[in-house]
């Protein structure tokens, strides 16, 4: 190798320069094919607008100290919450695992050098950002007080900038629909030598299912917020009850994609769960083929149960009882996954890293926002519960906790392998234990608060409920001082020099055979497929081999070259 | 190369798979609304023109065999053909959006516009400006896909032309040829439900 070098000069160099180093300059990533950059462009895009939706976020938690006036008037209290939902819901949430871990890890994980289609890649990011610019438009004209949720008749006859955000949501979904149409094809045709469809990583299945959702919902949605904008344009009256149109339809076209996207929300999340915890029990998977069909029926059965969300809106209750049906239904795929994970963790050799402390959060969390799915679902309960705090509670469980704590445990699991680097592991489990205290502490109480009849969306309150709203507000404090925190030593991780080895954790899967960083064509040649993830043979643990060697004082470079060479 | 080709093939399938469904939103619509305005929307329908409809229709069709042919040229190695179909193609395509514009320019001299701009005179039936609404909405839309399957049309002619494509390597010709396809079969379902309802 090294005459290699001598004799190719830089080419070579470049060759094996890592991606974040070569080729250098903004211009170069701006125009980059690579999936790892665009990955991390899709992350920290993400990241940005995250803060953004927070602050609003806790605008709203401050807001709701006291009743009535306490920071803002009711009129701006609408557009605050608006704000929050949308950019949390079309910025963050949908992009924030597929598009940004996804990007990085996919093709590293089925050992391909890239995607399917690197420039619609790249395209997909400029589509995002030009979603992102229509969003931040808005932002600065004053906002929207429709809710996330653009309801009609109000979304058709309220001021403001709800065309351009409508429009926004409708670009930003074919940045989605690029992705997916991405992610399949790769999954299809760019799997390494040797890795059949029952080889794939987990995480492989819950991006393919994931961008089954994106490609057959989203378009959907496309086709229903031109409607809303031809509604507001040229009065089409199609929405509109008194030219004869059906506001209910629009809910109903808005939720037949709104749906499916709460599984483009938790899908992702539950892919990287079950690449981390596998790693971090160091044992094999268990029930592989339960976790990957589970995938693809959560992604299908997500399609027939949107009208749950109308159980009050006028619906006969025949449809209700079999939508309610449905939706209990679903609830099964999603437990199926909780206990192979569960069993997967059962009489392992744990190691309580940073990724796999979220992956328990994570556990924790999704299984509250789960099951208190099922009080929604039913019926009876759900006529008591809509339009509560017990909903916004639930669905921050599962779209905002889960997919948040998911997110994290991707970044701190995958962070080695994107930067080299390793943050400062102390610091991350205070982050985590803050994250989850403070998760806890702003939305338990919120439960409670909507069990008892407080409704959403209202910045005035009975005097009875402040003490749970502050109890609330208090927490969303412990939560954001938990994030910054995490953003902390992240970033500060990145002034470190490269260290990391290839393999931190003892991972089974082809990321952990490229260095950290990769280079920028990923692996030395094509990667063949030595051992699925349902037939890897027990190893030692990398997590004692690691604690025995390291005592005596050696570099973990070594180490973990040593502990590849001899288990694999 | 082959496994660039079936990439590419599955792409395309997957983007004509988001087509339908969006197209599909505004069937779903046409169709619930159609059902509850059954008595304006036949009434309406009577404002457009079948003649030119089914010229449209026919023109469309055509084209979309021009376009098989086309790729059998690219594929074998017959460029001068190629070059001669996706003309073809091209000029029908034409036609079409001649024919459209003649019937939008009607259309909007007599007042049969969308929504609250609808203004034509001596109606019997009421309600008459959704089915415009959904006339444009479709047809609108339709034609935005003719248009910009004219734009990538004429750069794959373009290509041609260079002498890009061979037996070896055909793709974009043949994954724009199913692009053409589903704008030609989106019309053969837009047609009878605005032109043919009576």
């Amino acid at each position: 190798m090294a005459e290699a070098l001598t004799t190719h000069g830089n080419a070579n160099a470049a060759e094996h320069a890592d991606y974040l180093d070569y080729p250098k300059g903004l211009l170069s990533w701006l125009t980059t094919v690579d999936h790892k950059r665009i990955g991390l462009m899709y992350m920290w895009s993400v990241m940005f607008f995250f803060f953004v939706g927070g602050m609003f976020a806790l605008l709203i938690r401050i807001e709701l100290l006291s009743p009535k006036h306490t920071i803002m008037t009711a009129e701006v209290y609408n557009r605050v919450f608006t704000l929050h939902g949308a950019i949390m819901t079309f910025l963050v949430i949908i992009p924030a695992i597929p598009a940004a871990l996804g990007n990085f890890a996919l093709p590293l994980l089925i050992g391909a050098k890239d995607v399917a289609f690197p420039r619609l890649n790249l395209t997909s990011l400029y589509v995002y950002w030009a979603g992102a610019v229509m969003a931040v438009v808005v932002l600065v004209m004053g906002g929207v007080d429709t809710g996330w949720t653009f309801y009609t008749p109000y979304s058709t006859t309220t001021g403001g900038g709800v065309t351009l955000m409508v429009m926004a949501a409708f670009v930003l979904g074919f940045s989605s629909i690029f992705t997916g149409v991405n992610f399949i094809a790769t999954i299809h045709k760019l799997r390494a030598p040797g890795m059949g469809w029952f080889e794939l990583p987990l995480f492989a299945w819950g991006m393919y299912s994931t961008a089954l959702i994106q490609i057959l919902a989203t378009p959907v949605l496309g086709i229903t917020l031109l409607l809303l904008v031809m509604e507001r344009v040229l009065g089409v009256g199609i929405f509109d009850p008194q030219l004869g149109g059906d506001p209910v339809l629009f809910q109903h076209f808005f939720w037949f994609y709104s749906h499916p996207a709460v599984y483009i929300m938790i899908l992702p999340a539950m892919a990287v769960i079950s690449e981390v915890i596998p790693t971090f029990s160091k044992k094999t998977i268990f029930g592989y083929k339960a976790i990957a069909f589970s995938s693809v029926a959560i992604a299908l059965l997500g399609f027939l149960v949107w009208a749950h969300h109308m159980f009050v809106a006028g619906m006969s209750l025949f449809a209700g009882a079999i939508f309610s049906f449905l939706t209990f239904f679903i609830a099964i795929p999603s437990a199926i996954k909780v206990f192979n994970w569960i069993a997967t963790m059962w009489r392992g050799s744990i190691s309580l890293d940073a990724p796999m402390q979220y992956a328990i959060s994570f556990l924790l969390i999704f299984t509250i926002g789960g099951l208190t799915g099922l009080f929604l679902a039913a019926l009876s309960t759900d006529v008591h519960l809509h339009d509560t705090y017990f909903v916004v509670s639930h669905f921050h469980y599962v779209m905002a906790g889960s997919n948040l704590i998911a997110l994290l445990a991707g970044i701190h699991y995958w962070w080695p392998k994107m930067f080299g680097r390793m943050y400062n592991e102390t610091l991350a489990s205070i982050g985590c234990v803050l994250v989850f205290l403070g998760f806890n502490a702003t939305f338990l109480p919120q439960f409670v608060l909507g069990s008892r009849g407080m409704p959403r969306r209202y910045y005035n309150y009975l005097p009875e409920f402040q003490s749970l709203h502050v109890a609330s507000t208090i927490g969303s404090w412990l939560l954001a001082a938990g994030l910054f925190l995490i953003l902390a030593y992240l970033l500060a991780s990145l002034r470190k020099p490269k260290t990391a080895v290839a393999n931190p954790w003892g991972g089974r899967t082809l990321e952990w055979e490229a260095m950290s960083p990769p280079t920028m064509h990923n692996f030395d040649g094509q990667p063949v497929l030595k051992h699925g993830p349902m037939t890897i043979a027990p190893t030692a643990p990398w997590w004692a081999w690691k604690k025995r060697h390291t005592e005596r004082g050696r570099d973990l470079r070594d180490v973990s070259n040593e502990y590849s060479d001899t288990y694999h | 190369m082959g496994q660039q080709f079936d990439a590419a093939k599955i792409g395309m399938w997957l983007f004509l798979v988001t087509e339908v469904l969006l197209f599909g939103g505004l069937f779903v619509g046409y169709g619930i609304m159609h059902a509850r305005h059954p008595e304006a929307f036949l009434a309406a329908h009577h404002h457009l023109d079948k003649t030119m409809g089914a010229i449209n229709t026919v023109v469309l069709l055509i084209s979309s065999f021009t376009m098989v042919l086309a790729v059998w040229a690219a594929q074998t190695s017959k460029r001068n053909l190629c070059i001669l179909f996706l003309l073809i193609t091209l000029l029908c395509a034409g036609v079409f959006m001649g024919v459209k514009y003649n019937e939008y320019s009607h259309k909007f001299h007599e007042g049969l516009l969308p929504g609250k701009y609808y203004s034509h005179q001596g109606d019997t039936v009421p309600g008459q400006f959704m089915f415009f609404s959904f006339y444009f909405m479709m047809t609108g839309l339709h034609g935005i896909h003719v248009l910009l399957g004219m734009i990538v049309i004429a750069w794959i002619l373009f290509r041609t032309i260079r002498g890009d494509f061979s037996s070896e390597y055909y793709s974009p010709v043949d994954i724009t040829g199913l692009y053409w396809h589903l704008v030609d079969l989106i019309w053969i379902y837009v047609f009878p439900l605005m032109y043919l309802i009576s």
